[in-house]
């Protein structure tokens, strides 16, 4: 079972391999506070791009879960779940929720 | 991580797609390939996945084994392609679907999955197949050369959104090649076919792996959203 806690990680993780690339004022926080879209962001759009796709990535290397984050739902929700980190997991979270009880 | 640079090849099974296995094999290259059937092609370099382009599950599970097992992707070959010689009255629904599939959502597929993995290492070459029956407009072949007119539009978008990312995309568009793709094809009308070319004759393995080349060498990373078209049409 892949809890919160551990999408939380995975997305830090992957905040952590994105901040090597970007500079100091752009890094981001690893908090569930974050926030990736919109106002307030400090990621471009391939930021968040590669933000997406490497928690894609990790979540399947450690959780062998092919979790497509961006998907139609995603892409047509009123708040979108890419807002902040925590509406990230929350998003997350529901996916893998639901995938598993396919 | 894998040493060879890694390459994928859609339909490898046969006709170019297995040439182009065989040729980048010989070129040091660590080649995956794919089709819908088994293939006979035997190197330890080589690995085949039986699969539908267009089947978003089995391409996904593709690239994760590359991924795990190669650590890279160097270059995308989009080749799997499915033509089909019919009057636009004579056009089954079920050709419509299978061309649309195979030759429009299997290389947009293969695209966005190959360019998840290249922006990795942010350096990337993919190259997609297009046709000459598209600029030359052939009857009989409405609902192909539309398929491939997408695969254009795919190629000039691609190159710009992937660009920032290190990631080149281009198209060959090759002449008739003597494969199975044509062996429907009446006589005549492939003759009319290669008249209209400036250089009359059908192509060659060769002359695709030579614009591939240039494609995906080194010093083309300032070549993107191109597409060449053989025979001088």
């Amino acid at each position: 079972m892949v809890d919160k806690k551990n999408i939380l990680e995975e997305i830090y993780g992957a905040i952590g391999q994105l901040n090597g690339e970007l500079p100091p004022d752009s890094q981001l926080d690893s908090s569930a506070e974050t926030v990736l879209f919109g106002a307030g962001s400090k990621l471009d759009s391939l930021g968040l791009v590669n933000l997406i796709v490497g928690t894609e990535q990790r979540l399947q290397d450690r959780f062998g879960v092919a979790v497509t984050i961006a998907d139609e739902r995603a892409m047509s929700q009123k708040n979108s779940p890419f807002r902040t980190v925590g509406t990230l997991a929350d998003y997350v979270e529901l996916l893998l929720g639901e995938s598993s009880r396919e | 991580m894998s040493e060879r640079p890694v390459m994928i090849i859609t339909g490898t099974r046969k006709g170019i797609g297995r040439h182009l296995a065989e040729y980048y094999l010989a070129r040091d290259f660590e080649v995956v390939g794919c089709s819908r059937e088994e293939s006979d092609l035997k190197d330890p370099h080589y690995r085949h996945f039986c699969l539908d382009v267009a089947d978003e599950t089995a391409v996904r599970d593709l690239f994760t084994a590359v991924r795990k097992d190669c650590g890279r992707l160097d270059v995308l070959v989009n080749n799997a392609g499915i033509a089909s010689m019919n009057h636009v009255l004579l056009t089954p629904m079920k050709t419509v679907e299978s061309i649309t599939r195979t030759n429009i959502i299997g290389t947009f597929l293969f695209c966005r999955e190959a360019a998840k993995l290249m922006q990795l290492a942010r350096i990337g070459r993919i190259v997609n197949f297009a046709t000459v029956a598209t600029p030359l407009k052939l009857e009989g072949e409405a609902l192909y050369a539309a398929s491939k007119a997408a695969v254009v539009s795919l190629t000039e978008i691609l190159a710009r959104e992937l660009a920032q990312l290190g990631i080149t995309v281009n198209a060959v568009g090759p002449t008739p090649v003597h494969t199975d793709l044509i062996r429907s094809v009446p006589k005549d009308k492939m003759d009319a076919l290669i008249d209209r070319q400036a250089i009359k004759r059908f192509g060659e393995f060769r002359d695709i792996t030579n614009v591939i080349d240039f494609f995906i060498h080194p010093q083309s990373d300032f070549v993107t959203g191109q597409v060449v078209y053989l025979g001088g049409v």
